[in-house]
């Protein structure tokens, strides 16, 4: 691997027909939306005093949190055991990251009765509540993400603030914070890295300790006092094919190569993670005896086995595969499995699990909310590819073709 | 004659206690909150006496100011027709099970907040909005609470609701063991309109005595269970029934507290900040380490 490559932005055009799409999408998310702030949850989503969390938490939250974990997984590979070959990927999967732990938050407040109050955990503290864990551990680590994409921010715009008018004179004194930030953010970057990692661990596991004092309001297929670790497991296993999952659905989007040789290898550690996780799954399922729900026929126990048999046994069987790791639409196939596989794990675990002892009928989200989970992930896709356009994220060929370390600042160089 | 004589003793007993709680509520207002006391509250519910004049529903809205119909409105039987639960307009209402023994006089079932004695919801609200008090009573504060209903979640009896049609502070509603009414003093406004003396209101322990000693005088109109003692670690509201409970649509929470496994994995993991420390200086480590390595190269 002879050439080199450097953060840039993409040149292209934001709009394209599937944009288009992704806006009307958006648009009609956002209708729904201001019909909950204006008429209450009740009017929007099917959720009711038997099934009071359903897939704004099951998917938005629960699934949103475990999909971001490309970002912990790839900071923990590149800096800090020091993989460099990596780096290419870092600031994606950090751009990922921060847009997906951002619209999490922005799920949780429209799901709560009373959004103006979201700040009340700061203040208010239970350190009984796993809720409470999630709560504090996920706002922190989204300050650390945005702490950590600042670099992008200062190299986007060091030497190149120029404001017009009479903002003009703010231009010097804004390019001076911007280089002090800079400066200050390289020599304290690791840090927040490591925080980044250890506050993932915390609250991946932790959202996986909510369901547990549901106690037997939850399913015996998924209630297990090990669900911390399986979710941390589920998290950790995730994190490199959501990764290669966005690498190559960026690179045909953006017109660039994706960068295979990296990708294979980022494949090749997920057997093991997969198969830990499997192992835990397989043997809790065992040693509790739950696997007996499974001779039932029944909305949890199809759903459990579509989870395990597509989610983990056939991408793991495939991530093991040479052919698959050297071929992209294999690869690609396998990472989205994988994902599929925790998507649907968190939805089992936060709606189909949970049993109500008294229930009018089964729960199933409304179009107002499929609309809304559908509308945020539509603008959190047109956030991403308007940053990526616009800041350095993507790897590209550097045609100076000298090797830059990763916070060289573009502008200050020659 | 004998058994009407022990019941006044007992109200009358309620009515001290009532009014002993009332004064401690206040002097012990700065202790700190969610620590059981051993004279806590509670209230027998004896579903064999209970005739289904859902009196104890009107006294209860009446009570919280919620809109009610008139109380001749509550002799229509129809309602019985379907389960119903505790909304946010009604924090207990009277459901009715047929009666094994006597088909022609069914057992009528009122449900409302148990008040556990380790209540999951408390242990789950993530800005501790609710309280156990020290009268029995588990209670939520609007002033912090944020509309998550995880309490929903937790409870394992299914009884706090939400009011899903309010733009703006929507509440979690549910039982409050009358606490306004106990601090004065009073009888919770169900036990007060009770004709026929179905509720007890009296401390805990007292409760769990007077329900053996009718076990164990009635053995045959008595299932020998006292609904409330262990279920869920205890509760504050406990039943007697001619039948068995899970018959009752009763669920079995199992005799543990519901937040024991939660609570244990949570601080275990935190267990004062140590592994989330252990784990930092780890990272920090390999870090260091796998740098000055690459270095040289």
């Amino acid at each position: 691997m002879e050439h080199f490559t450097k953060p840039s932005p993409v040149y292209k055009k934001f709009f394209t027909p599937g944009v288009f799409v992704l806006v009307i999408l958006a648009l009609n998310g956002l209708a729904f939306l201001a019909g909950r702030l204006i008429f209450g949850i009740g009017a929007v989503t099917n959720l009711n005093n038997q099934y009071p969390w359903g897939i704004w938490i099951g998917i938005d939250v629960a699934a949103g949190v475990a999909l971001a974990a490309g970002g912990f997984t790839t900071a923990a590979l590149s800096h800090v055991i020091h993989k460099e070959q990596y780096h290419d990927i870092i600031r994606p999967a950090l751009l990922t990251a921060m847009l997906g732990y951002t619209f999490v938050a922005l799920a949780v407040s429209i799901d709560i009765g009373r959004w103006y109050y979201i700040w009340h955990p700061l203040i208010m503290w239970n350190g009984n509540s796993a809720l409470f864990e999630v709560g504090i551990c996920v706002i922190m680590y989204l300050a650390v993400l945005y702490i950590e994409f600042l670099p992008v921010v200062t190299e986007r715009f060091i030497g190149k603030v120029r404001m017009k008018g009479i903002f003009s004179i703010l231009n010097k004194p804004l390019d001076a914070i911007l280089r002090i930030l800079d400066k200050g953010l390289s020599k304290t970057m690791f840090i927040f890295i490591i925080l980044g990692v250890v506050l993932s661990t915390l609250h991946q596991s932790s959202l996986g300790t909510l369901m547990i004092i549901a106690g037997p309001k939850m399913h015996p297929l998924w209630q297990t006092p090990v669900l911390p670790l399986l979710f941390l497991l589920s998290a950790i296993s995730v994190g490199y094919p959501m990764v290669i999952f966005e690498s190559i659905l960026a690179s045909r989007s953006l017109g660039l190569k994706a960068e295979m040789n990296v990708l294979s290898e980022l494949g090749r550690m997920v057997p093991p993670i997969l198969g830990i996780y499997l192992a835990f799954k397989i043997g809790d399922m065992v040693i509790r005896g739950s696997f007996v729900y499974l001779t039932e026929f029944n909305t949890a126990s199809v759903m459990f086995v579509i989870e395990v048999l597509f989610g983990v046994i056939v991408p793991l069987r495939m991530f093991l595969s040479e052919a698959v790791l050297k071929s992209k639409p294999l690869l690609f196939v396998a990472s989205v499995l994988v994902i599929f596989g925790v998507l649907l794990n968190r939805i089992n675990n936060f709606v189909v699990a949970y049993t109500p002892p008294y229930s009018y009928g089964p729960y199933f989200p409304s179009i107002g909310e499929i609309s809304v989970t559908v509308g945020f992930i539509s603008l959190l896709v047109l956030a991403y590819r308007f940053i990526v356009l616009n800041f350095p994220v993507m790897s590209l060929p550097d045609k100076s073709s000298v090797p830059q370390s990763k916070f060289a600042i573009r502008g200050t160089q020659k | 004659m004998e058994k009407q004589n022990r019941r006044s003793f007992l109200k009358t007993t309620a009515l001290i206690g009532a009014a002993a709680t009332g004064i401690s509520t206040k002097s012990a207002s700065a202790k700190p909150k969610n620590i059981l006391s051993e004279d806590r509250m509670g209230v027998l519910v004896d579903t064999t006496v209970c005739i289904g004049c859902r009196n104890c529903e009107w006294a209860c809205k009446t009570a919280h100011n919620i809109p009610t119909e008139d109380q001749i409105k509550y002799e229509d039987r129809s309602v019985f027709k379907q389960m119903r639960r505790p909304e946010p307009n009604a924090f207990t209402v009277v459901n009715e099970y047929p009666n094994p023994q006597n088909s022609a006089l069914p057992t009528d079932v009122k449900i409302q907040c148990m008040h556990c004695d380790h209540p999951a919801c408390v242990s789950a609200c993530i800005v501790g909005a609710i309280s156990k008090e020290e009268n029995g009573s588990v209670i939520w504060d609007t002033k912090k609470c944020i509309g998550c209903r995880y309490c929903m979640v937790a409870c394992p009896f299914q009884i706090p609701s939400f009011d899903y049609n309010k733009p703006m502070n929507p509440e979690i509603r549910k039982c409050d063991f009358c606490i306004e009414r106990t601090k004065k003093g009073l009888l919770p406004a169900c036990v007060k309109n009770c004709p026929v003396e179905a509720l007890t209101y009296g401390p805990r322990n007292e409760l769990i005595k007077e329900a053996r000693e009718r076990i164990k005088r009635y053995p045959d109109k008595y299932f020998n269970h006292i609904y409330g003692e262990t279920e869920a670690g205890g509760t504050s509201w406990m039943y007697l029934a001619n039948q068995d409970f899970s018959k009752l649509a009763f669920p079995s929470p199992g005799d543990k507290p519901m937040p024991g496994a939660s609570e244990s994995i949570q601080h275990g993991i935190f267990a004062y900040f140590v592994p989330p420390a252990f784990l930092y200086a780890l990272l920090g480590g390999i870090m260091w380490i796998t740098k000055k390595r690459n270095e040289p190269e």
